[in-house]
């Protein structure tokens, strides 16, 4: 090979498709990372990242037609293993991790792998899980069972799990996701180390600061189309944030001084190792952003508002009145809400029907006069509310996995007012939402406030809140830190102090 | 008949049709191959027999579709039973009248109730596994039981009882009464109740169940204790059949009570089932278990083609769900 | 002693209960701490363990296996025939036909539940009933008592009068129950395809995603099972010297309550070969000491299944764990 030929490419794949149940969440994308090149993979919510990355090492097969080569190679069909035997790893969002094995077992879970049974070596794997822990200068007990650590040092786990290889090419989803900023650097560091050395690594992250400071050049998805490749040299992040969004944002902050009265109160709110003296008020009519990093204790801070988790110390009043809600039954009686950010799992009942789950929080309500429950006043309820909030559905007896996110998440809304909530506890509520959506359920919750409820909105991603809420408390490390006022206060000042 | 099978499929759920199908070709292939099949005495005793297997399925089905299990559900019976049988016997045996008969009824739906509401509550506070509970509580039923009947059998009732287990009621016979109605009450129980919409959306997520407020803890426990006392009432029944109680009785319909609750189409992951499909499942493994008592075969041959009819009915679900999906691609 | 603990914490309560268990029943009945008595347990309890190791490989993947049971009797009987169609045959060919049977009735498990795609315990279910009503319709329910002599002859390892004359011995199954253990311990602690059985069953997603091959896994759960079956079936009627179709039904859900009691968990994931050994031996030793003690035997069950109640009562299980769904980390 002459010393002046280009090296090749780590990955050259066109024509990708990939349909799920006649939804399109890949269409014609192609996607070439170069040697040793650290590149980010860009886009919101639900536009085809985690489907694209789970094509390219062999979970999904694409749709026919795809044209894949890996390090020049050519491949008609991947397999995991075949994608692990060309050299790449992935950092999966969810991690895929073993709970019940050690952290060593599952930072140097590769040298198990492969048919042909071998002898396990348990000094062997220490050693090479301690390596990787060196490599990112962080200290983890290797006999320490998976589960039982909290989920920053999972996350770690992950990373090194993937240097463990002799990976060529490493795909990293969301891996600073609930990391600390010192751990962060100490991620970016290895990034361009490994890159340094030749390896490229596939960067996805929806802190764009991040990735504009740490690889060379970005493709952007929307949609599950591929909007195009640019060079991070010049980008900004106004810029990529309209290239994924499809839109500029020209929209003005929605921030206004509330008129209603204090509807919730919160006083010196403590729970051991989850949050620590959170005090506010929350006026009738009012969207009160709340934002932090993954860990901070917001989702904790809910559960209690819910009902879920008694707090150690602290007071929860509602119109003045002090609560004592030992469940979360007590919670919705009182006209406390909550949408939980893990839709999937706790926010609805996936295989049931759209509309056993609009009606699965009101059930006394479609409950007729002998006590049975009444066809006719399910039917009515759902209908009302699947017209209110302009829920796209089929059949009501469908299943709610049937729907895009973003109905999903209209449906959940349904089934809390339904109960005709005084106080709504969102959290993060356009998870997995796509971005013409995420406008709407703005829109819904805009509208909610204006009737008068009040509105805890909970998110990791500051700009939702800065242009949605009316005030924002920054929470970091179980204490609220900070409150600002989006009209006072910039998006970059909010997301400095927040990633700080 | 696509339009038939869709106004039946719409009405009556997805399983009813093929069920239908297949007790038709059941009914068919013995009534040609089988003599006396198609005769007044063979249904006749399906009939009878049918109820009692009917009625521990039924209390199988409901911790099914909540996503756990009942493996105690003979065992109860039988403890039911024997509370019964020890009540009779205390007031006169043969000549127990009326009211000893009446609370012994009553004490035993209690005893079903009970050990019921115990598994119930260990699943729902301790988190323990259904399977592992409900084993744990079979083992222990089955020692208390042997412990006081020492491994024998009770007998000595009241004639008048076997009205209960051989009678007929305007033609029909009383066990198969007594099971419909236990059907239908069943059937009520889970589609128009609060707590049968509970127990669906438990077995399908108990989380986010909990987490939009239902009382999961409270509706494990009831589910459980409805089931032991729907085990009493076989139990009962059993012991009005047999004119005899003893610890055991039963023993093999244990898993074949799962095994209907499966081919009558409930979810084995929970939160899917309704009763109707199930007693298709019941009728159509009674039909072919007398069919091929009527061919020559004894138990043992049904009981292995019951499992063997499951296997096939699962792979052609199996089947029929993947041309779907390959139909839904195409378009 | 700490590194223990922590990675075995089940097993270390069960070990502490046992110890205090002994030590009551050995102050408590003067035969219970002797060596005829120990030995006697293990003879006694040796086939059990050889099933619970195998269903704990099962197990540890993610699935659940009824059938193990019937199966050994059906195994035992197609041995019977087998050994009398060619000869007799010797324990080398024994060995070679019950665990060749019992793996092939365990691969017809794993074909369907992967196959298919049916959970095991569905699948399970139907071969426990397809199996023994075919066993009881071929067999018409006739005991075989034509064993090979080498088969049905006591054969005793090891044997030693005590001061007042009664034997101490221990028998073959004891050595096969140590060899069974052995193997399954290498197997699910030694080997990668072990480990891979681990991680397939705590996080089945995040195994496929690896690369792990699930049909494979299934087969060698459920083939592993099945052989271990077959092996227990062996020595079973090498005890009892004759073969009974329905001698065994039920015993698998014995042996499934001392797995889990052990420390194995239904979901997958968890469970280890030391946990199998004394969840049967706690059973059994209760068992013992209740009978030693002068308890009626028909409240010996009721008094088991107390205890497998209480143990699970005091174990904190993870209710999040086994009701979810996704098994995501």
């Amino acid at each position: 090979m002459p010393a002046d030929a280009p090296p090749v490419d780590a990955l050259r794949f066109s024509g990708i498709a990939k349909i799920f149940g006649g939804v399109k969440a890949l269409d014609d994308v192609s996607f070439t990372v170069g040697a040793g090149e650290v590149h980010c993979l860009a886009g919101e919510n639900g536009c085809g990242k985690s489907t694209l990355i789970k094509i390219v090492t062999g979970v999904y097969q694409p749709e026919p037609g795809a044209r894949m080569q890996i390090f020049g190679q050519d491949y008609a069909q991947i397999s995991p293993t075949q994608a692990r035997k060309a050299g790449i790893a992935v950092i999966w969002q969810d991690l895929a991790l073993f709970a019940e094995m050690t952290v060593a077992e599952n930072i140097a879970f590769e040298t198990m792998l492969g048919n042909r049974p071998r002898g396990v070596s348990y000094s062997r794997l220490r050693t090479a899980a301690a390596s990787a822990l060196a490599r990112l200068d962080v200290d983890l007990d290797l006999d320490a069972r998976l589960g039982d650590l909290p989920i920053a040092q999972r996350q770690i786990v992950a990373i090194a799990r993937a240097l463990v290889s002799d990976a060529r090419l490493i795909f990293m989803d969301e891996p600073t996701a609930s990391l600390t900023q010192s751990e962060t650097d100490a991620l970016l560091s290895v990034v361009r180390t490994l890159s340094a050395r030749g390896v490229a690594v596939v960067f996805v992250s929806h802190r764009l600061a991040e990735v504009l400071e740490i690889s060379s050049r970005v493709t952007v998805l929307r949609d599950g189309k591929l909007v195009g490749v640019y060079p991070t040299e010049g980008m900004t992040q106004s810029r990529l944030t309209e290239l994924m969004t499809g839109s500029s944002f020209a929209q003005d902050v929605m921030a206004r001084d509330p008129t209603g009265s204090d509807v919730l109160r919160v006083d010196d709110l403590s729970r051991a190792g989850e949050y620590e003296g959170v005090s506010f008020t929350l006026r009738g009519g009012e969207v009160l952003g709340l934002t932090g990093l993954i860990g901070a204790g917001r989702t904790e801070l809910c559960h209690t508002l819910f009902g879920m988790t008694p707090a150690d110390r602290g007071r929860i009043s509602l119109n003045g009145r002090e609560l004592n809600l030992s469940s979360n039954r007590d919670a919705v009686a009182e006209g406390i809400a909550y949408v939980s950010e893990d839709r999937l799992a706790l926010g609805l009942i996936q295989p049931q029907s759209i509309s056993d789950n609009t009606v699965l929080a009101v059930l006394r309500r479609i409950t007729g006069g002998v006590g049975l429950l009444s066809g006719q006043k399910q039917e009515a309820t759902v209908a009302h509310w699947m017209a209110e909030l302009a829920v796209k559905i089929g059949k009501p007896a469908d299943a709610v996995s049937t729907l895009s996110g973003g109905n999903q998440q209209r449906v959940v809304l349904a089934k809390w007012l339904a109960t005709q909530p005084k106080v709504l506890l969102l959290d993060c509520p356009t998870v997995g939402v796509d971005v013409g959506a995420r406008a709407g359920i703005f829109r819904i919750v805009r509208q909610l406030a204006e009737k008068g409820l009040a509105i805890l909105l909970v998110s990791d991603e500051v700009p939702e809140v800065y242009m949605n809420a009316d005030r924002v408390l920054h929470m970091a490390g179980g204490r609220i830190v900070a409150e600002w006022d989006p009209r006072r206060t910039g998006l970059s000042e909010m997301e400095a102090a927040v990633y700080a | 008949m696509t339009d038939l099978y869709r106004r039946i499929s719409t009405a009556f759920g997805p399983e009813v049709p093929g069920l239908l199908g297949f007790l038709a070709l059941v009914l068919v292939v013995f009534g040609v191959f089988a003599p006396n099949f198609l005769t007044g005495a063979n249904f006749g005793s399906i009939a009878f027999q049918l109820p009692e297997l009917g009625l521990l399925t039924l209390a199988m089905l409901m911790p099914i579709i909540s996503g756990g299990f009942n493996l105690a559900v003979i065992y109860t019976a039988n403890m039911a039973g024997l509370t019964l049988a020890f009540v009779l016997n205390q007031y006169g045996g043969v000549d127990a009248g009326l009211w000893p008969f009446v609370i012994g009824v009553v004490l035993a739906i209690g005893v079903g109730a009970l050990s019921g509401a115990v598994m119930g509550a260990v699943i729902a506070y301790v988190g323990a596994h259904p399977i592992l509970v409900s084993l744990a509580m079979m083992i222990f039923l089955r020692g208390l039981g042997e412990f006081l009947t020492k491994g024998g059998d009770i007998s000595g009732f009241p004639p008048w009882m076997a009205t209960l287990g051989h009678g007929t009621l305007l033609g029909i016979p009383v066990p198969l009464i007594l099971f419909l109605i236990c059907a239908v009450l069943w059937h009520i129980l889970l589609t128009h109740t609060r707590h049968g919409f509970s127990v669906r959306m438990i077995g399908s997520n108990i989380r986010a169940a909990a987490y939009s407020g239902v009382h999961t803890k409270r509706t494990l426990i009831l589910i459980y204790t409805l089931s032991g006392v729907m085990c009493a009432i076989a139990g009962i029944l059993m012991l009005s059949r047999f004119n005899s109680v003893r610890v055991g009785h039963g023993e093999a319909l244990l898993l074949v009570t799962v095994l209907a609750c499966f081919l009558g189409g409930v979810d084995p992951f929970g939160g899917f089932g309704r009763v109707l499909p199930v007693v298709i499942a019941l009728i159509v493994l009674q039909v072919l278990s007398s069919g091929l008592n009527l061919l020559g075969a004894n138990q043992h041959l049904s009981t292995a083609v019951w499992g063997l009819f499951l296997v096939g009915v699962m792979v052609l679900r199996w089947g029929a769900a993947r041309i779907n999906e390959r139909r839904r691609k195409g378009s | 002693m700490h590194r223990f603990l922590r990675a075995y914490p089940t097993e270390s309560k069960l070990l502490a209960v046992l110890l205090i268990l002994c030590a009551g029943l050995s102050i408590a009945s003067p035969d219970f701490l002797t060596l005829v008595n120990f030995t006697s347990l293990l003879n006694n309890n040796a086939v059990n363990v050889i099933w619970a190791v195998g269903l704990l490989v099962v197990l540890i993947a993610g699935g659940i296996d009824i059938s193990f049971a019937v199966a050994a009797s059906v195994v035992q009987y197609l041995c019977v025939y087998a050994l009398v169609a060619i000869g007799g045959g010797n324990w080398a060919i024994g060995f070679l036909f019950a665990g060749g049977f019992g793996l092939a009735l365990g691969l017809i498990n794993a074909f369907l539940i992967h196959q298919f795609r049916i959970i095991s315990i569905v699948v399970t279910i139907s071969t426990f009933n397809a199996f023994f009503g075919l066993l009881m319709f071929f067999s018409s329910g006739r005991f075989l008592y034509n064993l090979p002599s080498w088969w049905s002859n006591r054969v005793i390892l090891w044997e030693y009068q005590t001061a007042n004359g009664t034997w101490a011995e221990l028998i073959l199954p004891v050595l096969v129950m140590a060899i069974c253990m052995a193997a399954t311990w290498i197997l699910i602690r030694r080997t990668t395809t072990g480990r891979q059985l681990y991680a397939f069953g705590d996080n089945p997603e995040g195994a496929r995603r690896a690369g792990i091959p699930i049909g494979l896994m299934q087969a060698i759960a459920f083939g592993w099972c099945g052989m271990m079956a077959g092996i227990g079936g062996l020595m079973q009627a090498h005890i009892t010297k004759e073969v009974i179709p329905n001698a065994l039904v039920g015993r698998e859900l014995e042996v499934l309550a001392a797995v889990v009691l052990g420390g194995a968990r239904l979901g997958g994931g968890r469970g280890s070969v030391l946990g199998c050994f004394l969840g049967v031996l706690l059973v059994a030793i209760t068992q013992n000491g209740l009978n030693l003690l002068g308890v009626s035997p028909y409240a010996f069950k009721m008094v088991v299944g107390i205890i497998i109640l209480l143990a699970i009562s005091t174990s904190n299980l993870d209710p999040a764990k086994w009701f979810a769904k996704g098994g995501k980390v």
